[in-house]
């Protein structure tokens, strides 16, 4: 061996390209089936579309105006928001039961902080996004370092953060009048901009922002393709040099800071401080995630398909609740949705197979 | 040795017993420990309990609706040997078996706000006349508006899908106040008075009262008049009207009468609301039982009604022709919450 050129080797025989799928198959189905598969936000997006029209054709200009269809905007925010801190986790598969309940502490923390405490009201909300990222941390370390599983870590700290919130509010509401009065930043997401019939609240544009910030990186930094290994596979994702520990540990604090933000995005929404809303925020998550596409199993999906998870449910429930249907065939309907949206995660699964 | 080992045996039996003998225990059973209603409730029952010298245990659900918890409650209260029960029952009906079990045990059941259904299934139900309640501020807006009350569009702001009997009494008592020709007493949404909107739940809070009020306007922008289950879900639907910049000239009512509501109508978001009384319910509850223990009377309905009616007064600042009510500052002094 005169040379040490090892690149050699394989530069002569194999090929530079990486990994990608080669769909051998034909037929239209078959092409259809692979765009699925290579873009995880198209089929929530098609049936977002669908119903859109559905509606807009059934309700007319009622429906399908821009003041009805920004409202939707309006009634998902905060379930979009905490739904875009719950596919952050369910990207890692895990899954994160306590959302709802962190939300609305932070909310409590920011509220009381100023009205119980006469802090400045940056400082408040400084506290209540400190608190979401702490309630994250604990999730996070009891996940990744004490080797906890997920469902089980946020199930109890769903009911302590609870606890917590209504121990600590004792059950108080703060009035929309005084907050619009001694501490209006508190209500800052609900300021509006309207756009000839529509009209945007800082809340709707928080969510946007927020879902284009994460689908930039979830796509195109380490970290976020770090988040699709670990959710993929951890020990491969362990050997081939992430950091899976951090990871997880940064994911469920991330989504801690965010579901805060949903906290501070509710008081604009409700005008008041409630603990008692909120609750449900939880399971309403999990579906507008489950919709849009993203695999509990972990490690695929697209937040994008997240936020038009989100949307879809807001579309029936204002088209239904717009036709005077009866408030029981949202769920039904809904729940119909649930269970397709996982049907079809399978059959595009059978592309790679 | 043996003698005065029995001989304090004996005195302890008798230093227990007599100890524990003029102690009569009570539960409290509510829907959740978190709604200020219910938090008040408890407040006014053990006020009370430690008054007359009762021994007080409280249970709640861990939601509304929760009764598993409640029917669990019930089993403990009769292990626990208590004379009587005071309950706010999450399924009305279903937990009637469970009462009957505690009344064969010879505890004495009474329900609190909510009656049971049938109502003759606790030995008596201690409540807010919910239907009057309803009317009293139907018969406001209906005077407040005069002769644009034939005219008017209503949004109904209701409770839950289930239909609870509270939720369904309040809105029917609204309706018929309002002067709205009723279908079924029994259920809400079966009326055919061009004059409703519609109708949307809102779980009595913030979040529904504002998400059922968005629904409602987008079915028609010229909504007037808003009838709301509690005074959180008259706050939301305030928020969804403001937005539209709609919150002046809208007639917004509610039931409940808790600090934050009354405060709400001195501010002009809400225009009348009717106030209950649950400290009083739970005090006259407690008192119940104290009677029953000592000498197994039971309490008596009011005059003319099938259960104990703890009252309920109209507050507004702006008083209506034809229909009684008390000032704001009154209803200050008797909120709760």
């Amino acid at each position: 061996m005169s040379s040490d050129n090892y690149e050699a080797a394989i530069t002569d025989k194999g090929s530079d390209a990486v990994a990608s799928f080669n769909d051998e198959r034909k037929g239209a189905l078959a092409r259809f089936q692979h765009q699925l598969h290579t873009t995880p936000a198209l089929v929530p997006l098609i049936v977002l579309v669908a119903s859109i029209v559905v509606f807009g054709l059934l309700l007319g200009s009622k429906f399908f105006s821009p003041f009805a269809l920004t409202l939707i905007l309006q009634q998902v925010q905060i379930v979009g928001i905490v739904a875009a801190a719950q596919s952050l986790v369910i990207l890692t598969a895990g899954i994160d039961l306590s959302v709802g309940a962190i939300m609305v502490l932070s909310s409590v923390v920011m509220g009381t902080f100023t009205f119980r405490y006469g802090m400045p009201v940056g400082v408040s909300i400084f506290a209540g996004i400190s608190v979401g990222a702490l309630c994250g941390y604990i999730n996070g370390y009891l996940i990744a370092k004490m080797k906890l599983p997920p469902f089980i870590v946020t199930l109890g700290m769903w009911q302590i953060v609870l606890a917590t919130n209504f121990l600590y509010s004792a059950n108080e509401t703060i009035r929309a009048q005084d907050i619009a009065a001694d501490a209006p930043l508190l209500q800052l997401f609900a300021t509006k901009l309207k756009i000839g019939g529509a009209v945007f609240t800082f809340g709707v544009i928080f969510m946007v922002v927020l879902v284009a910030i994460l689908a930039y990186v979830l796509r195109h930094t380490a970290w976020g393709r770090h988040v699709y290994a670990v959710g993929d596979d951890p020990e491969a994702a362990e050997l081939s040099g992430v950091n899976v520990k951090n990871t997880l540990i940064s994911v469920y604090v991330i989504a801690g800071v965010i579901c805060a933000f949903a906290g501070w995005a509710l008081i604009g929404r409700i005008g008041s401080v409630s603990p008692t809303s909120g609750q449900l925020a939880n399971i309403e998550s999990i579906t507008a995630v489950v919709i849009g596409g993203i695999s509990l199993f972990g490690g695929r999906g697209s937040i994008l398909g997240t936020l038009f998870g989100a949307l879809i449910v807001g579309v029936f429930t204002l088209g239904l609740r717009l036709m005077g249907a009866d408030a029981q065939w949202t769920y039904l309907l809904i729940g119909a949705l649930i269970i397709a949206a996982v049907a079809v995660d399978q059959w595009i699964r059978k592309v790679a197979a | 040795m043996k003698t005065l080992l029995a001989g304090s045996a004996i005195a302890l039996a008798t230093m227990t017993s007599g100890a524990f003998a003029a102690d009569v225990s009570a539960c409290l059973i509510t829907k959740t420990d978190t709604n200020p209603f219910f938090v008040k409730m408890k407040e006014g029952a053990e006020a009370k309990a430690a008054e007359l010298g009762i021994e007080l245990k409280s249970f709640a659900g861990k939601v509304d609706g929760d009764h598993e918890t409640q029917v669990a409650a019930i089993e403990t209260c009769i292990a626990d040997g208590a004379k009587g029960i005071l309950i706010t029952a999450s399924d009305t009906s279903s937990i009637t078996t469970s009462v009957a079990q505690a009344r064969d045990a010879g505890l004495l059941v009474i329900a609190l706000d909510t009656p049971l259904d049938p109502i003759d299934a606790a030995d008596a139900t201690f409540a807010t006349d919910n239907f009057l309640a309803g009317e009293l501020i139907g018969k406001w807006a209906a005077a407040k508006l005069g002769a644009d009350a034939a005219n008017a569009k209503i949004a109904m702001l209701d409770l839950a899908v289930s239909q609870p009997t509270v939720g369904v009494l309040r809105d029917q008592g609204f309706l018929q106040g309002f002067g709205i020709e009723l279908g079924d007493p029994n259920k809400w949404g079966d009326e055919t008075d061009p004059r409703i909107v519609g109708n949307d739940v809102t779980q009595g809070n913030e979040e529904g009262g504002r998400k059922a009020m968005e629904n409602l306007l987008a079915s028609d922008p010229e909504i007037n008049v808003v009838y709301t289950i509690n005074e959180p879900a008259a706050a939301g639907a305030y928020e969804a009207l403001k937005s539209i910049g709609r919150e002046n000239d809208v007639l917004i009512v509610s039931v409940d009468g808790g600090c934050p509501g009354v405060q709400n109508i001195a501010d002009g978001v809400i225009g009348a609301t009717a106030q209950q009384y649950p400290l009083l319910m739970a005090s006259k509850g407690i008192e119940a039982i104290a009677a029953w223990a000592a000498d197994g009377t039971k309490p008596a309905n009011t005059e003319g009604k099938d259960f104990f009616d703890t009252g309920v007064a109209l507050i507004t600042d702006q008083p209506a022709d034809g229909v009684e009510s008390k000032s704001v500052a009154e209803g200050m002094d008797l909120c709760w919450g």
